[in-house]
């Protein structure tokens, strides 16, 4: 008797996308770098006195980095074809370890020598666990052959539920000063976290551009069945991946947790939806195996320029809700659309 | 009487449920009762409407993270017009409006992922923002205490009540019929005409569906205006039952939803799901939420059960089907 109600065999998450979908992903950097100095154009139009001035470059600076480290981290997961629901659980789990330990050995009034090994030590702690953790999604996607969007929904839910648990669902607050100098300090005028990013990013980029490992993994996500084929270790460049997400994660955790000075089971909860938006806007393939580090930083900009715009014009943030899910709707018809003609206009040609 | 296939999702889940009542009756010796069974029910309500809307759209191969949105702006907006407008609407009036707002949206969704072919998770996950950022914005963002008073009357109606032999009193709303009715509908529609098999043959092969006549994107329409009239009802259910329109209510419990549907086997890769198993997952996730602290873990860990069942129930069967494609070569 065979089984059918057994889950799926590990395959293609994507049976049902056809060719011109993944295609129709890729918009092109230069159309998105267009929109993004059209929209803000438009907002230092609409408020040119707040949203043209150093002030608000600098707030700017200082706001987009977390969210911006997320979204590598949930590239990395679409990359491979999967995507990755849990990198909020992994910086949360990950930041109250991190609080924690802060909070425990140091204290909010440590200086010197016992605030900066408490640091250390907290920063390191972290980022295991967050590299841990994403692993852990990298085996449970690669040995139990679970989709990755199940894989991590589950595992979401646990690391969630493990900061709830620890925490009893209460912030966790404490830390020595020097702390709060990865969120909100600045050196030679530049944000630290907008530098925590760049150098994540310009990181991203080597590894998926630069090295042997990036190809495989666009491979991975561009067609898994001929990448094993090849003779490739899909498993172990899955689990890889997924290290690296849940790593960039656990940074997130810790840069939101440096400026809000404190840890809690469910910060940055809004910020799932905003890393699959700011991917697709940015052209990453949700199939896999296309993207670029460009276009997501691209991305990240223009839903940054559209936030603090309409946040001068005292537009409320679920105002911002809105055109963020608006924009994300039409820039997938628009590219469509444009797709399609193309398409028709070449087949056309083709018969004549 | 059907057969029973001991291997499979439904089965486990039934298990671990029936576990789960034999510790925390050990525990406590009241759980085991009417009252437990009542408050059961009636938590599963719309959890349960929610779960078989998503059982359809899972079936038929994509996935929806919009319908708590849907509820909420369907709900409210009802909520909202008859309020304003002064209508003495009887409930069942409301309860259609609000059907109908919700498949309205639910259309909205459909044009997107029938009419462009995009995918369903990045359009589900567009329509959700866009959807809650302009109730909040537009609509409103005050809670409506006072509902219409068909609504508080219809709030009032119950199947049974009474009290047991320990005193503990229970009761079971009529809303309880409008679950029974959405299962008894779906089940029907699923299992006893073509529009079913087509909702299926999508799930398992689009492109073999094309190719063998089926229309799919009337049937993706019909797939997600029936998810978004569901939707609609199980809010405005939602707000008749608490006797409050919360514009900040329900989104955020979708995730939830899903997980009790993949619980009970519906496959996020399309094609298979059964309503059994999905009323089960309800079930358990309803259990696990209310219950927990009598199998002696804290409230606090409810959601380290729930991510450890569906990582459990769902990595177990895939990695034994693993195993066994290897096996077979």
């Amino acid at each position: 008797m065979t089984d059918t109600n057994a889950a799926p065999a590990p395959k293609n998450p994507s049976p049902a996308a056809p060719g011109f979908v993944v295609q129709l992903m890729q918009p092109g950097i230069g159309r998105l770098a267009v929109m993004t100095i059209v929209i803000f154009i438009a907002m230092a139009a609409l408020s040119p006195e707040h949203f043209l001035t150093i002030g608000n470059a600098s707030s700017m600076a200082f706001q987009f980095p977390e969210f911006a480290i997320l979204s590598l981290a949930m590239m990395l997961a679409m990359l491979t074809g999967g995507i990755d629901l849990s990198i909020i659980g992994i910086a949360d789990l990950s930041a109250i370890i991190a609080a924690l330990i802060l909070s425990h050995f140091a204290g909010a009034n440590a200086t010197g020598v016992e605030a900066g090994g408490a640091m250390a030590l907290a920063i390191v702690v972290s980022l295991a666990i967050g590299c841990v953790a994403g692993m852990f999604n990298g085996i449970v996607i690669a040995y139990f052959g679970l989709p990755a969007i199940l894989a991590t929904l589950g595992s979401g839910l646990v690391f969630t539920g493990l900061g709830f648990a620890i925490t009893g669902g209460s912030a966790v607050v404490g830390f020595p000063g020097v702390f709060a100098v990865i969120g909100n300090a600045d050196l030679f005028g530049i944000p630290v976290p907008l530098i925590i990013f760049v150098s994540l990013a310009v990181a991203v980029w080597f590894l998926l551009e630069r090295t042997a490992f990036g190809i495989k993994v666009q491979m991975l996500g561009t067609n898994p069945l001929a990448t094993r084929f090849a003779g490739i270790d899909d498993a172990g460049v899955t689990i890889r991946t997924f290290t690296y997400s849940g790593g960039l994660a656990a940074v997130a955790g810790l840069i939101i947790m440096s400026r809000s000075n404190s840890a809690k089971a469910d910060y940055g909860s809004g910020y799932l939806l905003l890393t699959i938006l700011i991917c697709v806007l940015g052209g990453i393939n949700p199939y896999g195996g296309f993207g670029k580090v460009s276009g997501l930083i691209l991305a990240v900009l223009s839903l940054q320029f559209l936030s603090s715009g309409f946040n001068m014009l005292q537009a409320s943030n679920f105002f911002t809700q809105f055109l963020w899910g608006s924009l994300l709707l039409v820039v997938m018809a628009v590219n469509t659309i444009q797709f399609r003609r193309r398409a028709a206009r070449s087949s056309s040609k083709a018969h004549v | 009487m059907p057969k029973i296939n001991y291997k499979s999702n439904e089965f486990l889940v039934f298990l671990v449920i029936v576990a789960f009542v034999i510790v925390a009756t050990a525990s406590y010796p009241g759980f085991f009762s009417i009252p437990t069974l009542f408050d059961l029910l009636r938590n599963g309500i719309v959890i349960g409407i929610f779960a078989i809307g998503v059982l359809l759209v899972l079936i038929s191969g994509g996935i929806d993270v919009s319908f708590t949105a849907v509820a909420v702006f369907a709900l409210f907006t009802t909520t909202l017009t008859v309020k304003q407008l002064g209508l003495d609407l009887p409930w069942p009036l409301v309860f259609l409006v609000s059907v109908l707002i919700g498949m309205g949206l639910g259309l909205i969704n459909a044009v997107f992922i029938a009419g462009f072919r995009l995918p369903t998770l990045i359009v589900t996950l567009g329509t959700l923002s866009a959807l809650r950022g302009f109730l909040l914005t537009f609509v409103g963002s005050q809670l409506i205490s006072n509902v219409p008073p068909s609504m508080q009357q219809f709030s009032r109606l119950v199947i049974v009540r009474g009290t047991n032999a320990q005193g503990f009193f229970y009761s079971l709303p009529w809303a309880f019929a409008f679950l029974v009715g959405v299962v008894v509908l779906t089940w029907f529609l699923l299992t006893r005409t073509l529009l079913g098999r087509n909702i299926f043959a999508i799930g398992g092969s689009l492109e073999s569906a094309r190719r063998i006549g089926i229309n799919v994107r009337l049937t993706q329409v019909f797939v997600y205006a029936y998810v978004g009239g569901l939707a609609g009802l199980a809010g405005i259910i939602h707000a008749s039952m608490a006797r409050v329109a919360n514009p900040f209510d329900l989104v955020g419990l979708e995730l939830s939803v899903i997980a009790a549907t993949v619980l009970g086997g519906a496959r996020l890769s399309g094609g298979y799901g059964t309503i059994t198993g999905t009323l089960l997952g309800v079930i358990l996730i309803v259990m696990v939420n209310n219950s927990l602290i009598l199998l002696g873990i804290p409230s606090t860990w409810q959601s380290v059960v729930i991510g450890a069942l569906i990582l459990l129930g769902t990595g177990l069967p895939s990695y034994q089907a693993k195993r066994a494609a290897r096996k077979a070569g």
